[in-house]
């Protein structure tokens, strides 16, 4: 089964979680990631940056009608939600869902939309629930849905709800999410 | 033969073709994600089961259409929203706009105003407001007869002073309006040299021809064919070395007129026709 995105959604902690799960990634990665972390409307890309020291894939604050390519790490820009089209991102300035913009919802329901069972959302640290709907929405379509271990999250109430509400497929703690995306996206090893 | 759409695609393109059949209002090349999840949501404030459900209701019922209108259009603004657009502008547009005897300049988008008069404060104290005529214009009347008004909530005033200061605000903010029972009066002078006027940019076509025109956070809502042709529209309507302003996150790089433009201020997505 081949893989067209990796979606992820964190909230509070999420900075070192993402971290953990960019660097364990082998830089041949080819699958697209997207994600959203919620952040201060007014941050500027330093998020990016501080990510990019961790990792040898690309990385970019996603930018209106920008091309999905393989290899890259794309970023909801601060005070917008990223939204997935068909092999392209839009942008969009509705209102906040859950507080947050970006929210996790928007990016998950949309590319679940779009890339039904062909893609996988993710779900890492979190303290409040937006992500939660997203995540059934790519459940609904066939995706595969992967959660932080709870206890392995600095803040445990997005993982739990998440939980609690989704029939996920799998709970991994935080070091063995990267590894297992490997798995997932070549079974074949490199 | 089966199609790759899955029922609520099929229901969705339906949906919009029936709203332009309609009322001639053209979604159809909207960005799909955003519109869809602005549908699926008045759904569920609606109570309606279905797309085909609201398919139904609308057709026959203006009032439906006129919520849906509402709720599809997405009016998020405010004053010096992104504060370093305002920053490049007075720094690198204004010097070039003192050269010329006569400004235009149309804020295509500009939802209830705020960005129009943000542009009025700063070409006011950059010294050359009495030679510019801005004309704002949006699609949507409602948004429109807010923007006339001048009239903003007194809540906002707190977050638009500290974007006014952020984007190099040179008074005290509180000079341009007038507080009253919760609302702030933006002072009738900046609004002497302001056109509102409703413009679809969908189906409109060009009505003067400008040295500068912002059209931000707008584009964003449509898909890569509709952009290009606005962007045609934008290109048509800017005079030789005319400066195109874009929202934050948006570019010319994605679109079919990237080679007309340059970079003037790249960060903030100020670009000058060049050919
Ligand atoms: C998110 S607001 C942007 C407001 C402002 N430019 C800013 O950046 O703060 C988008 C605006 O685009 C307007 N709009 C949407 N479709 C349009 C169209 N076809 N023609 C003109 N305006 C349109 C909406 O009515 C809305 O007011």
């Amino acid at each position: 089964m081949a893989f067209n995105l990796v979606a992820i959604g964190t909230s509070l902690g999420g900075l070192s979680a993402l971290k953990i799960v960019l660097q364990n990634l082998p830089e041949r990665f080819i699958t697209p990631i997207a994600i959203a972390q919620h952040r201060h409307k007014e941050s500027d890309n330093t998020l990016s940056s501080l990510l990019q020291q961790f990792t040898g894939l690309p990385i970019h604050e996603v930018e209106d009608k920008q091309k999905i390519l393989p290899g890259h790490v794309y970023i909801a820009p601060a005070d917008y939600h990223l939204l997935v089209e068909a092999g392209h991102f839009s942008l969009s300035t509705d209102e906040p869902v859950s507080y947050a913009r970006p929210s996790i919802d928007v990016l998950l329901e949309s590319a679940a939309d779009v890339y039904g069972s062909q893609m996988i959302a993710i779900l890492l640290t979190g303290a409040n629930r937006d992500g939660v709907q997203g995540l059934a929405a790519v459940k609904a379509r066939g995706g595969v849905t992967i959660v932080q271990e709870p206890q392995t999250a600095e803040s445990p109430i997005l993982p739990r709800a998440a939980i609690s509400t989704v029939q996920v497929d799998s709970i991994l703690p935080l070091p063995c999410i990267a590894p297992y995306l490997v798995h997932l996206c070549n079974p074949a090893g490199w | 033969m089966t199609t790759e759409l899955n029922p609520e695609d099929i229901e969705f393109q339906l949906l919009v073709e029936g709203i332009y059949c309609r009322y001639g209002y053209d979604f159809r090349n909207y960005a799909p994600a955003s519109l869809k999840r602005r549908i699926r949501r008045f759904l569920h404030v609606e109570g309606l089961p279905t797309i085909s459900a609201l398919q139904d209701r609308i057709l026959h019922d203006q009032d439906c259409i006129k919520r849906l209108l509402l709720s599809l259009t997405v009016n998020t603004t405010a004053m010096f929203r992104d504060p370093g657009f305002y920053i490049a502008f007075r720094e690198q547009v204004v010097p070039i706009l003192r050269t010329y005897p006569f400004i235009r300049i149309w804020h295509a988008g500009c939802s209830t105003g705020q960005e129009v008069y943000s542009m009025a404060i700063l070409l006011q104290e950059a010294g050359i407001y009495h030679r510019c005529r801005i004309y704002g214009t949006d699609a949507n009347e409602q948004v429109l007869q807010t923007a006339r008004t001048g009239i903003y909530p007194y809540k906002q005033m707190q977050e638009y002073t500290r974007l006014y200061l952020k984007a190099g605000g040179q008074r005290s903010f509180s000079e341009y309006y007038t507080a009253n029972h919760g609302s702030a009066i933006f002072h009738p002078s900046l609004r002497e040299h302001i056109v509102f006027g409703q413009h679809n940019l969908v189906t409109d076509r060009s009505f003067n021809e400008f040295n500068v025109i912002i059209c931000r956070n707008v584009l964003i809502y449509f898909n890569q064919t509709l952009q290009n042709q606005v962007h045609g529209l934008f290109y048509n309507s800017l005079c030789n070395f005319g400066i195109l302003g874009l929202g934050k996150q948006e570019t010319i790089r994605f679109t079919a007129y990237e080679g007309c433009y340059e970079a003037l201020v790249s960060a903030e997505k100020l670009y000058r026709r060049c050919n």
